[in-house]
């Protein structure tokens, strides 16, 4: 038998060890592959970002016919519930204050005898805007709404009708679901890979464990693919199960290729791994390799990744530290690959940074694993 | 009895101040995310990327661009004649949106008063799609409006009589908006309240949890089990420090958010801080559960994570509750982080007082009060 024979027949026995101990913990083991569908599940049911159930109160100094044109309009409108008359505008600030409305029109007094007369007259539309973005579409939705009710009164003169068709190219039905999907699946990843064996490497150090195997015939590099592949195995798995459950229960699409969309997830996983590795060698106790590696990978990896932040919104400072996240690029191959249907040819930019990633992670991590074993 | 609780605290005080990891965890760590969050975590949307498709090549679609450059919302990515080099340009990610202006929109526009656009939209991130489209469809109302007056009435020859409109062609009811109590329209204004609160949980919860799991894990716990020290007042002493750090940290928060982010600070403060107080309960009340469902820290720190996750996202952090499906806006009653947010953001930026925030602040004490006691009840039953 040969010396490489023996020792991939060490190899496999330790990798068979290092199995058996992930499959042993149970808790863990569950947590980690049921966490990641309950995260889909909680993402897809409830994290919605199409606004609807806008509270709205009118305030018309008449209640008039025109007033009460303006009301049913919001009444049989889906996406407002229309809330009491308001007596006086101090009444809508209360309201807001108690977070018991969000928008308030406020119709100008005399506006029904002000427009028989033919004039000018205005109508005020107040939204509750601490939420900015949600602010400003809820001033839209109620701005159409006054103006279709403006055209029904023929108050909104002789403006030019632009009518505009709005295509929402690659998620028509703004699924946020959609967007999420490849997020979390670099989320699940970064989780099992970087912090999963970041703790388990630091535990067997603190333990004193690694030392041991440490003096046994098998290589540092030997040990480490050991340790990892599990992890990998692992992580590959819950890829598989996050995409299907994604596309059997939410129905997301999948335009591109699914080789390449596992090619892609190995070798972030492997990043991952390597960089778990890399802070279990650099950090003395279970608790420090825990705060390295939630603050070093998952924090950067979850905000500066554009997993729910978007990074032209960041400031440049940030942008340009968005670089150095792998998630980063990682979660445009993936939203490349599913939700745009692209391929190989637009792709390559995203894997080679991520290849060349690995490259510097794993030399760092092997060459800080061996000075430890000196 | 008293002498007992105040051996322990003094135990639970030195503990914290000698252990510098954990110190600089509880107290420099989020402070440190709170400010790199607060200028990472904004939806705002600065200026998208409008590739512009002109099959019309005419004054008035030219006007149109225009309009869309002024506002500084947009940036010009490229121009074409065909609507595919648009679609091209979205793939590659070089445009947020394409603007197509069929041909013979201006003759529409002078003919008939009526002409047809088409605006097609990156929508994987669908909110900031939607946002896009809004800020759009606001530019081209604008235009519409202004065509409308400058545009010679249509047929005015034959219209003879007079007009009684007061300005041909104007709108008579004028609308305006107002964006109340964020009128900048500042993201970290919102942000930076509902980061504070989601902070002094993590570090509420996970700390709780942490340190009791540690003492597990390292058997002391069994062994002031077997002391005459009652289970409540272990509890007592291992709560009251982290409820004072929580309100410290706290404090802190809130001085970076009105010194650094300049977010106003309208309301009362006794409300926030009752407020606070509350909620602290809530939190801590977590953590003891956790620590009572977990052996080693490892497993502590998932299970805080994952319950910390489920109620941040049904918290109307980052995303409205208003947006959310009924079933889930009746099950984040339940969560005292979504009362807390709602009421600090209320009390921060609209300057809402007791008058304006007792249903928040009677949710806190109800919910408070009912996790910390399931939580001590399931510590008593294990300890047993």
């Amino acid at each position: 038998m040969s010396a490489r024979s023996a020792a991939m027949g060490a190899l496999v026995a330790f990798m068979h060890k290092e199995v058996r101990h992930l499959l042993r913990d149970r808790q863990t083991l569950a947590i980690l592959l049921l966490l990641p569908i309950a995260q889909l599940l909680l993402f897809g049911f409830a994290v919605r970002t199409d606004i609807s159930q806008v509270r709205v109160a009118v305030l018309a100094p008449e209640p008039d016919a025109t007033a009460a044109a303006l009301r049913s309009r919001f009444e049989h409108n889906g996406r407002f519930r229309l809330l009491p008359p308001l007596a006086h505008p101090d009444s809508l600030e209360a309201l807001f204050r108690a977070g018991r409305a969000d928008v308030g029109v406020l119709l100008a007094p005399g506006l029904s005898a002000r427009l028989s007369a033919g004039l000018r007259t205005e109508v005020l539309i107040v939204a509750d805007a601490v939420d900015p973005n949600t602010g400003t579409t809820m001033t839209n939705y109620a701005g159409a709404i006054v103006r279709d009710w403006m055209l029904s009164l023929g108050a909104a003169g002789r403006a030019v009708r632009l009518d505009t068709r709005m295509r929402m190219r690659f998620n028509p039905t703004l699924e946020s679901v959609n967007l999420f999907v490849p997020g979390l699946i670099a989320l699940i990843l970064t989780m099992v890979t970087s912090l999963m064996t970041a703790i388990s490497l630091s535990r067997e150090k603190e333990r004193g464990t690694f030392e041991v195997l440490l003096v046994s015939p098998l290589h540092p590099w030997q040990i480490i693919i050991g340790k990892v592949l599990p992890y990998l195995v692992l992580a590959m798995a819950n890829v598989i199960t996050v995409v299907l459950a994604a596309l059997l229960v939410f129905g997301v699409p999948f335009r591109g290729s699914a080789t390449l969309l596992l090619a892609s997830s190995m070798l972030f996983a492997l990043v991952g791994l390597a960089l778990g590795v890399l802070i279990a060698a650099v950090t003395s106790s279970q608790l420090a390799a825990m705060l390295a590696a939630l603050g070093g990978t998952m924090l950067p990896n979850t905000l500066l990744s554009g997993l729910i932040f978007p990074i032209s919104s960041m400031p440049v400072v940030l942008q340009w530290l968005t670089n150095i996240v792998p998630a980063r690029w990682f979660i445009e191959i993936v939203r490349g690959i599913m939700l745009k249907g692209v391929g190989l040819s637009l792709l390559w930019p995203q894997l080679l940074i991520l290849a060349g990633m690995l490259v510097v992670l794993l030399t760092l991590a092997i060459r800080k694993t061996s000075v430890r074993m000196g | 009895m008293l002498r007992s609780l105040r051996v322990l605290l003094t135990k639970e005080f030195l503990q914290i101040r000698r252990d510098a990891v954990i110190l600089r965890i509880l107290l420099v760590m989020p402070m440190i995310q709170l400010i790199v969050l607060a200028n990472a975590a904004t939806f705002e949307i600065k200026t998208s990327k409008l590739w512009v498709a002109d099959q019309d090549r005419s004054p008035a679609a030219r006007a149109l661009v225009d309009r869309f450059v002024a506002t500084r919302r947009f940036t010009i990515a490229g121009y074409s004649v065909d609507a595919r080099e648009g679609d091209d340009a979205l793939l590659d990610g070089s445009a947020n949106a394409v603007l197509v202006i069929p041909a013979e929109f201006e003759r529409d526009v002078v003919r008939d008063r009526a002409a047809k656009l088409q605006l097609v939209l990156n929508a994987e991130n669908g909110s900031q799609a939607g946002v896009i489209q809004s800020y759009a469809a606001e530019i081209i109302a604008r235009y519409a409006d202004e065509l409308g007056t400058t545009m010679l009435p249509v047929r005015s020859a034959v219209r003879v009589g007079i007009d009684r409109a007061p300005t041909p062609g104007r709108p008579v009811i004028e609308v305006r908006t107002r964006a109340r109590y964020n009128t900048s329209l500042d993201y970290k204004r919102f942000m930076v309240p509902g980061i504070l609160v989601q902070l002094i949980t993590l570090v509420g919860t996970l700390m709780t949890a942490l340190n009791i799991v540690r003492e597990k894990e390292a058997g002391t716990l069994d062994q002031l089990n077997v002391t005459p020290i009652r289970p409540s007042m272990f509890i007592a002493a291992k709560l009251l420090p982290l409820w004072i750090i929580g309100l410290l940290e706290f404090t802190l928060g809130l001085l970076i958010a009105a010194f650094l982010f300049h977010v106003p600070v309208l309301g009362s403060l006794p409300a926030l801080y009752l407020g606070a107080m509350l909620y602290l309960l809530a939190a801590l009340g977590v953590g003891l559960w956790v620590s009572t469902v977990s052996d080693t820290q490892q497993q502590a720190l998932f299970v805080t994570f994952s319950l910390v996750m489920v109620y941040i996202l049904m918290s109307g952090l980052f995303t409205p509750i208003r947006a959310m499906p009924g079933w889930v806006q009746v099950v984040a009653q339940i969560n005292p982080l979504m009362h807390f947010i709602a009421m600090t953001r209320a009390v921060l930026l609209k300057g809402a007082g007791f008058a304006d925030v007792w249903r928040p602040l009677i949710a806190l004490a109800a919910l408070g009060t009912t996790i910390l006691a399931i939580a001590v009840g399931q510590y008593r039953k294990r300890a047993a």
